[in-house]
């Protein structure tokens, strides 16, 4: 019993027809072909499959996909557009804030979302809000900077527009 | 210059974008799906199977049984030291969580959904968990048989053994140790344990086997021994080697979980008997099941003399292997043969135990055993300097090995930089004011909360013997490949190799390409593992790009008519020395060389290790050890006495690494190593009822995240460069691994004068060593158990 699903996937009008189990994750990842969000702990814990929807976080592993017509879907395929990288992708590449890069896309989505609630976070408040992401290298130390450097490079973006 | 420069990893652009080749991402067109029906009993016979039921499910292909596998001409079993693992349960389970049965489906729903109905009917058999109740000579046996592999130099020697469940019992015997008790002045001995672990890297073992048309089997795995999957899966398949192909893309982590064969001998062999491609790709509770942490039990006795020195160690270490050995043999011997510390001990007796059980089996963790050693023998360096009213620091640096001392295996030491490595941890940790005031101020009290420092120093030998082979190809462009199967898993090997060649062929890195595993094309690498692969892998691209450099020379040298050693690489030009004018380009060298503009010119090498054997029945050799590599751990912690919480306020690093190729790469192995070690001293453990591990969940079992960093921390890098390394380079992947467990619990001890000797160190374990202590010093029983011989 398929559903039809409306929805905007990274900027365009898509639409799928799902199952009534079927995740978020595995329907970006088998339909769609986004291999960014991967399922690693499948609990929802580790932040390895965040996707945003509609401008929030989600664990693409326990979000069903049925539930996301009429929602806006944000991958980590959708960050880079024409001018470019975005300043978070910016800033974990001059900051080397990766290792193997199996956490980097839910890492740099949750970070996104950390700074437009946050602009200019503290160090314990990098550190509270990315808690659920984890990063078995461990690069969490330049994850840090990046997240610093980000804050600086949209807030100069944002003073830029204002300008 | 390539060389000492922080490059950024070459795929950097495509980690930040989600693009990066993961086996996990990939598909080949017709592929099925694996799902695994494991065992639910510890230790019994199969009694029977029914798969009808199973079978009968819409868009399930087969179901395959270890009874099935009979019908076809294979090797039913593998293993890097024993083949004692087979690629299903033939008649008997050895764990909970042994592979019993595969359903192959049209989706991973459908083969998921279909292993819950298979019937599997057990004899159960009595198990053993208990790795101490496992030696015994009642036990029940594990493995009835075992067999020797065979496929590495240093474990031909293990023989076959029945009627025990200790699979390799290595034995090092050095100087006298009686005579050397009876020199001490005091003897101490102590017990320490560690608990199994998980690697848990982000990436589960994922693999697809496809047969080609030329009816070769093909694999993509998330594996860090492509060359081993080569040869294994051949042999079980009987196939020869070049008809098995092993590709490896990029890893999401590996920290030794990946290594020799995990899931492909079983999706080969699953491709084969359906004749379409699958993928199996791993549950994270399933890695839980698929490969631990070696937990150990490890007895070690230690004479000191009122001066100050040891003079003699005996170790007893208990390796808990589960139950199949994966490569606990090779951990039991290399790196047990370090037990007794990077010190200089005349009199050493070590016995080192591989031993089954009906745990899940254990093998490689980032560290190979010495985090396990390093532990109990740099806390009771700790033990021993308390009770004797000496500086811990100048204890350890009254025995610690230098230049051209003698190992207790026989070997001298040569370019380890321990002396080094001591001294930044007194000066980074201020060491020497903070024991000077431990009494009045150092240890310092805040409310319920109190801090102190802590330290701890490992060394570790390279996996020896063993073998890295590369080819690099210049094109007529100047461009180059360079052909290696060290797998990237994270620690920027495709980086670093290519500066390598860059480095020696006078390049910019960007000119350079690491092409990726694919044992059709990149030669024979023994593992991507040990902390090996800048040593040997690097070695051997250095010398193949030195090939490559020597053939643009020879030509080079007829054209200027001048000797090739009088000529220089540089800017993709071949000078000559003392007369700069004279160049040719690489381009027109090669164009040269063929009369147009193409061709390419090829170097290759294979780097081979020396080693001599270590005698069976002393453990000596003089050569056992291609490289040795030091590294050390400072720490303040802050523990809080009403809950028994440890929050580490500062944590330094120390890594002599030969020569640092990429530095940033090489501080970033060394806190990603140290954060990993955070998570094992403080808590990470897998915990069992009567077999079951009943942890196996993300949920359950926790690993450090960003609340768990030390407030600041710090990594220094060493360079004692040596001389047979690429520019000097060891290797780092390991190396702060070793001594954050014992820096923490000797801090610990600072703090409260309380000693723990369990791994890993809760709250609530903390909190019960505080309470023992207090019932303890009201009846004036302290610390470790310490014979004081009389004045002499």
């Amino acid at each position: 019993m398929k559903k039809q699903v409306n929805f905007i996937l990274n900027g365009k009008s898509v639409s799928a027809e799902v199952a009534p189990h079927e995740t978020l994750l595995d329907l970006l990842r088998n339909d769609f072909g986004l291999g960014g969000a991967k399922e690693t702990c499948g609990l929802g814990l580790c932040g390895v499959c965040t996707i945003i929807v509609s401008g929030v976080p989600v664990s693409g592993c326990l979000h069903f996909a049925s539930s996301i017509d009429g929602e806006e879907i944000l991958t980590i395929e959708g960050m880079e557009t024409e001018e470019g990288l975005h300043p978070v992708q910016e800033a974990f590449l001059n900051n080397k804030a990766f290792q193997c890069g199996y956490c980097t896309p839910g890492m740099i989505l949750m970070a996104k979302k950390l700074l437009e609630e946050n602009a200019n976070p503290s160090v314990e408040e990098i550190k509270d809000y990315m808690a659920g992401n984890i990063c078995r290298c461990a690069s969490y130390g330049q994850i840090i900077e990046a997240i610093n450097e980000a804050s600086k490079l949209l807030q100069q973006e944002k003073a830029g527009l204002n300008a | 210059m390539a060389l000492g420069q922080s490059i950024s990893r070459v795929e950097s652009k495509s980690k930040v974008t989600g693009q990066t080749d993961y086996v996990m991402n990939m598909t080949v067109p017709g592929m099925l799906h694996v799902k695994i029906l494991r065992s639910t009993v510890p230790h019994g016979i199969i009694k029977s199977i029914d798969k009808s039921d199973a079978e009968e499910i819409p868009g399930v292909v087969k179901v395959v049984t270890g009874e099935d596998l009979k019908d076809f001409d294979i090797n039913y079993y593998y293993g890097p030291a024993f083949r004692d693992q087979p690629v299903l349960a033939m008649d008997k389970v050895r764990y909970v969580g042994d592979p019993v049965a595969a359903v192959i489906a049209e989706s991973v729903e459908i083969a998921a959904e279909a292993v819950n109905y298979i019937d599997v009917e057990y004899e159960e058999m009595e198990p053993v968990f208990d790795v101490l109740d496992s030696m015994k000579e009642d036990a029940p046996i594990v493995h009835d048989k075992v067999r020797p592999a065979g496929s590495f130099a240093d474990l031909k020697s293990l023989l076959p053994q029945s009627g025990s469940n200790v699979c390799l019992h290595y034995k090092l015997r050095h100087g006298d140790i009686d005579k050397g008790f009876e020199e001490a002045d005091h003897i101490f001995e102590d017990t320490f344990t560690t608990p199994a672990a998980v690697h848990l890297p982000m990436e589960q073992h994922v693999a697809i086997a496809q047969i080609d048309s030329e009816e070769r089997m093909n694999l993509w795995t998330a594996n860090q021994s492509p060359s081993f999957v080569r040869s294994e899966v051949a042999h079980v398949l009987k196939y020869p080697e070049n008809k098995v192909r092993v590709k490896v893309p990029y890893l999401g982590g590996g920290f030794g979980t990946k290594l020799y064969v995990k899931i492909e001998a079983l999706t080969a062999v699953l491709a084969l008997i359906v004749k379409q491609p699958v993928k199996l790709a791993l549950t994270m509770e399933e890695v839980f099941l698929t490969l631990t942490k070696h937990a150990t039990v490890f007895t070690m006795k230690t004479g000191v003399t009122n001066d100050g020195k040891i003079v003699a160690r005996k170790c007893n270490v208990v390796w808990d292997t589960g139950s199949y050995a994966d490569i606990g043999p090779r951990i039991t011997q290399k790196s047990g043969f370090t037990a007794a510390g990077p010190y200089d001990i005349p009199n050493v007796h070590i016995d080192s135990y591989c031993v089954y059980t009906n745990n899940a089996p254990a093998g490689a963790f980032r560290g190979f055993g010495v985090p396990q050693l390093v532990w109990a023998y740099e806390s009771q360096m700790d033990i021993i300097a308390s009770k004797m009213g000496w500086d811990p620091l100048e204890f350890r640096k009254a025995q610690v090995l230098t230049e051209g001392k003698e190992h207790a295996t026989g070997q001298i030491i040569h370019s380890v930089g321990l002396d080094k490595v001591l001294d930044k941890l007194d000066t980074s940790l201020e060491w020497k004011d903070y024991h000077t005031n431990r009494t009045n101020g150092s240890v310092t009290q805040e409310g319920r909360k109190i801090r102190a420092k802590g330290m701890a120093i490992g060394l570790k030998a390279v996996l020896t013997p063993s073998i890295s082979g590369a080819i690099v190809t210049m094109f007529a462009d100047g461009s180059v490949s360079v052909y290696s199967s060290t797998v990237d898993m994270g620690q920027g090997s495709d980086t670093i190799l290519g500066q390598i060649a860059a480095e020696e062929l006078g390049l910019p890195r960007e000119k350079v390409r690491v092409v990726h595993p694919d044992t059709d094309v990149t030669p024979y690498d023994t593992i991507t593992a040990a902390s090996r692969s800048t040593f040997y892998m690097g070695n051997a691209i250095q010398k193949a790009a030195e090939d490559v450099k020597n053939q643009l020379f020879e030509f080079a040298s007829e054209h200027f008519q001048v000797n090739s050693d009088a000529l220089t690489l540089q800017d993709e030009q071949v000078y000559v020395i003392d007369d700069p004018a004279k160049s040719i380009t690489i381009k027109d060298i090669i164009k040269g060389i063929y009369k147009m503009p193409a061709g390419s010119i090829i170097g290759k090498y294979v780097f081979e290790s020396h080693y001599e054997s270590p005698d069976p029945e002393t453990g000596q050799s003089k050569d056992i050890a291609i490289f040795w590599f030091p590294g050390g751990t400072g720490v303040e912690i802050e523990v809080d006495i009403d809950t028994g919480k440890i929050d580490i306020v500062n944590m330094v690093s120390v890594g002599d690494v030969g020569k640092a190729i990429n530095p940033f790469n090489v501080h970033q192995q060394l806190y990603g190593a140290a954060v990993m070690q955070i998570g094992q001293a403080l808590f990470e453990e897998c915990k069992y009822d009567h077999g079951q591990m009943i942890n196996s969940s993300m949920s359950d079992y926790k690993v450090p995240s960003f609340k768990d960093l030390p407030d600041h921390s710090d990594t220094i890098i060493v360079e004692e460069p040596h001389p047979e390394g690429p520019f000097g380079a060891k290797g780092v992947g390991e190396t702060a691994s070793f001594g954050v467990q014992p820096a923490i619990a000797n801090a610990l001890y600072n703090a409260l004068g309380v000693r723990i000797k369990d791994m890993p160190f809760t709250p609530e374990r903390v909190l019960r060593a505080i309470k023992e202590s207090e019932k303890e010093q009201e009846s004036s029983l302290v610390g470790s158990t310490v014979e004081i011989k009389g004045e002499k």
